[in-house]
């Protein structure tokens, strides 16, 4: 392999890696809700998120080690990196809160999830469009699911109101990572293997705007953005996820079911 | 249910596939029949169990008193005449 395709191979192991951990961390985050759920219904309804989001993670980290070339299975990935090779965006990271702050956060990463795999279907690059065309079904329950959600809290009580948009504000700084366009991002896009963040996030806004709407809530001001989950620089969440997550991968060295 | 916080009851009835009818499989808590179907589709076919579900309150299903079980049912007993048995089924009918 000459210099420059070692380059381009290690530029879409790293963007495959910030699709796989976003997905990882996030079934992770809603995994924590077994058992603690509202009602055993959402208790199997966020489970059912989770696990989609997990098989998602599966099929683009076994990707990802394919074309890292090391020999690195996705449970290798998955469970042995160290917490600033994790490349998923800081907002899924975020701690579930209460019911509300959770469906909050489901609801904006699961509206830019549709939008992006919707687009990442067509991509050129053909096993990132087979992973994509199958994860996109899954995003339109999850995000019916929550959206679903959003509407009956913030249209609910005012206490259920109050909840919601205090955590819409907590939560929509981080909203602005998912479309701050970086070299890598812009790589991605200019080969067609990804797309563009622009035109995602003009479909996320109008998607967001028409929920919160029907949920009566106020859409947050944007604010100047300071985090790079998907640089490797996270909040101090990641690390305590982590922990939990890779705890018998670490113990038991290549403990299988 | 003035109980808010207790969820209204729903039953749930699932077609395995295209043809064959809606069977009912269990029941579910939910605050309206959407969040019923969805909890149905998250609790009942995880899967693959279904192609369609129908989910209905179950307060609006209305049935039959078990104490007025021999005069509904009983009298049905003794007509075996009503089943088709006595006719000859050809051999070419697989299924009846």
């Amino acid at each position: 392999m000459n210099a420059t395709a070692a380059e381009a191979a290690d530029s879409l192991f790293r963007y495959v890696l910030r699709l796989g951990d976003l997905g990882l961390v996030l079934g992770q985050r809603l995994g924590e809700w077994v058992g603690h759920a509202p009602a055993l219904e959402e208790d199997l309804g966020l489970a059912n998120v989770a696990l989609d989001l997990i098989g998602q993670a599966r099929l683009l980290l076994a990707y990802a080690g394919e074309l890292e070339g090391r020999d690195r299975g996705e449970d290798e990935i998955a469970f042995l990196r160290e917490q600033s090779e994790y490349l998923n965006p800081t907002l899924v990271e975020q701690p579930n809160g209460d019911f509300g702050q959770t469906i909050v956060r489901q609801v904006l990463i699961g509206a830019f999830q549709l939008e992006f795999f919707e687009r990442l279907a067509n991509s050129a690059d053909e096993r990132l469009a087979a992973i994509a065309g199958k994860a996109v079904k899954e995003c339109r329950y999850h995000l019916r699911y929550s959206s679903d959600w959003l509407v009956r809290l913030g249209d609910g009580t005012p206490e259920s109101h109050a909840r919601v948009q205090s955590a819409l504000e907590r939560l929509w700084p981080y909203t602005t990572e998912l479309f701050a366009e970086d070299d890598l991002d812009r790589e991605m896009a200019d080969c067609g293997i990804a797309p563009r963040l622009a035109e995602v996030r003009a479909a996320w806004s109008a998607r967001i705007d028409a929920v919160l709407a029907e949920a009566t809530l106020d859409r947050p001001r944007d604010r100047p953005y300071q985090w790079f989950g998907k640089r490797g620089e996270h909040s101090e969440h990641l690390g305590y996820i982590l922990a939990d997550m890779q705890y018998l991968q670490r113990a038991h060295s290549g403990a299988r079911w | 249910m003035d109980d808010k916080r207790q969820w209204p009851l729903y039953e749930v009835f699932i077609r395995a596939r295209g043809g064959l009818d809606h069977k009912h499989v269990g029941s579910l808590h939910a605050t309206d029949a959407r969040m019923a179907i969805d909890h149905a589709r998250d609790l009942y076919t995880r899967r693959q169990e279904g192609v369609s579900i129908w989910v209905v309150r179950s307060t609006d299903i209305t049935a039959s008193d078990p104490g007025e079980a021999e005069a509904l049912f009983e009298p049905a007993r003794d007509k075996i005449y009503r089943h088709p048995t006595f006719y000859d089924i050809p051999d070419e009918v697989k299924t009846l």
